[in-house]
């Protein structure tokens, strides 16, 4: 049971750093622009 | 293709249903990108010339066809097809919907590459356009089944995905091209071949990680409501009787009134702020601007729809209505006022309004015709969204041309928009109002969902 819940904790995070770090990238690239823009 | 077969999808002892969110936004973070296929716009109307347009290049009315195809198909598709992702599970529409998105890039590559402009249309707009459709939809009922308790929560976050794409797509695209492009040549073609293998790639794996509830799966400690809720039916309506039911057509006019008022400001926002505050606005801060209302649109996307599992859908389309009705009709005076703190503002809340407009509807149409068929009737609803396309930038267009060619300034040109923006979302009000539960004629009975769950197996 143990090293089921382990093995879904891997996978669910590598699952979510797959779509999180292009979705964070291109937030924060959007959110520089957003701030230049208005300096 | 047996491991595409819902059978095959269904998932083992232990699986987390966290995994089916990042399956989603696997496909979401991909179809969305058609919001940013404006930054091929110019490109393309210069790949003869190189440094400037000839008469032999594309023109942009002609190139901007391509965006208007692609979502034509993105509904049609979605509402011819919707009964078939159903019954044939999400992995086998998710892997259709890579190969038509990212094939569709292929296509419209030789399209560019051979510069015929009909190559490109069926390429992106057709092809494309079918796997945007199949996209949209297919992850929608098996985020619904795997969260019988946040279901707004649980499609909010795959919807915000398709809102956010843009970000990723657009500064993506233009790095492409700049990579590509030399002094002799235009690297569009190019940067679609690596955009359609990095999309098929990425949707793939969504496709391989989405997995189906077994059949009576229930979350752990979960428990149905004893009592059913008054909006929330636990039957089921099959596809086709929904659309005899007055509740679909309601919901529609809900989706497309919301959506209208939305997406005619959303394409305005830049050229809106600048003419209604002359020489404070600049063109960068201006696009500064529709930066944070992207922010926003997503945001709201995922903020609204997970409050509606707790104040239930009806009152959320209450708030977007009545909130969004006194936003509009407040912006004329922040125009007078001078104020671009409460202008900006006033926009960023009626965008997220939008936003969480899209994300709360597969929600609603699952709280009013049950989870079988909920993919497929939200597969038709989301013509109301193209018809909301054609409507809101028509109405904003052609009444800003109007008040200015009958003498009104510019920068008072919007305030009749922004009322006529308001009456519509005291009509989705209306609308959204007479929305009551389903009668129980339209509920299927126990042998007709058995006939249907067999027809799906066959399938």
């Amino acid at each position: 049971m143990a090293q089921q819940s382990s093995g879904n904790g891997l996978k669910l995070t590598l699952a979510w750093l797959f779509v999180g770090i292009p979705l964070t990238w291109g937030v924060i690239q959007t959110c520089i622009n957003a701030l230049l823009l208005f300096k | 293709m047996s491991i595409l077969s819902k059978d095959r999808t269904i998932a083992p002892p232990g699986y987390s249903r966290w995994l089916i969110p990042p399956a989603a936004l696997c496909i979401h973070l991909c179809i969305g990108q058609v919001y940013a296929f404006s930054v091929f716009n110019l490109p393309m109307t210069k790949l003869l010339g190189i440094s400037q347009s000839t008469p032999d290049d594309w023109q942009l009315t002609d190139l901007g066809w391509i965006f208007s195809i692609a979502i034509f198909f993105l509904g049609a598709s979605a509402a011819v097809l919707g009964r078939w992702v159903e019954e044939g599970g999400p992995r086998r529409a998710m892997f259709t919907a890579a190969l038509c998105f990212g094939g569709g890039f292929l296509v419209a590559a030789l399209g560019v590459s051979v510069h015929a402009l009909w190559i490109v249309y069926l390429g992106y707009g057709v092809i494309g356009g079918v796997g945007l459709g199949l996209g949209y939809i297919s992850p929608v009922s098996t985020l619904i089944k795997w969260f019988p308790d946040r279901p707004g929560m649980a499609t909010g976050m795959a919807i915000m995905g398709f809102g956010g794409a843009a970000f990723i797509a657009s500064p993506l695209s233009v790095w492409l091209m700049g990579r590509f492009t030399t002094p002799t040549h235009i690297g569009v073609a190019e940067t679609f071949v690596v955009l359609g293998v990095i999309y098929f790639v990425f949707m793939m794996v969504g496709a391989f990680i989405v997995r189906v509830p077994s059949p009576g799966w229930k979350p752990e400690g979960w428990v149905a409501p004893a009592q059913a809720k008054k909006l929330v039916t636990t039957n089921n309506v099959f596809v086709y009787e929904a659309l005899k039911t007055p509740q679909f057509w309601l919901i529609w006019w809900v989706l497309c009134l919301n959506v209208t008022a939305g997406i005619g400001v959303l394409g305005q926002a830049s050229a809106m702020s600048q003419e209604m505050f002359p020489g404070r606005v600049t063109a960068v801060a201006a696009a500064g601007f529709v930066g944070l209302m992207s922010l926003f649109n997503m945001a709201g996307r995922f903020f609204w729809a997970s409050t509606s599992d707790y104040i239930g859908r009806k009152n959320t389309y209450f708030c977007f209505f009545v909130l969004g009705a006194i936003l509009y009709a407040f912006v004329p005076t922040t125009g007078n006022i001078g104020s671009i703190t409460l202008f900006v503002l006033s926009f960023l809340i009626i965008i997220s309004m939008y936003g969480g407009g899209f994300a709360t509807v597969p929600a609603y149409l699952r709280d009013m015709f049950g989870t079988r068929y909920v993919g497929a009737i939200h597969g038709m609803l989301i013509t109301a969204w193209s018809a909301a396309g054609i409507f809101g930038p028509v109405i904003v267009n052609y009444m800003r041309q109007y008040q200015i060619d009958h003498g009104v300034a510019k920068a008072d040109a919007y305030n009749t928009t922004m009322y006529v923006m308001a009456v519509l979302l005291i009509v989705g009000f209306v609308c959204n109002f007479f929305i009551q539960a389903v009668d129980k004629r339209h509920h299927m009975t126990r042998e007709a969902e058995l006939q249907a769950e067999r027809e799906g197996a066959a399938a």
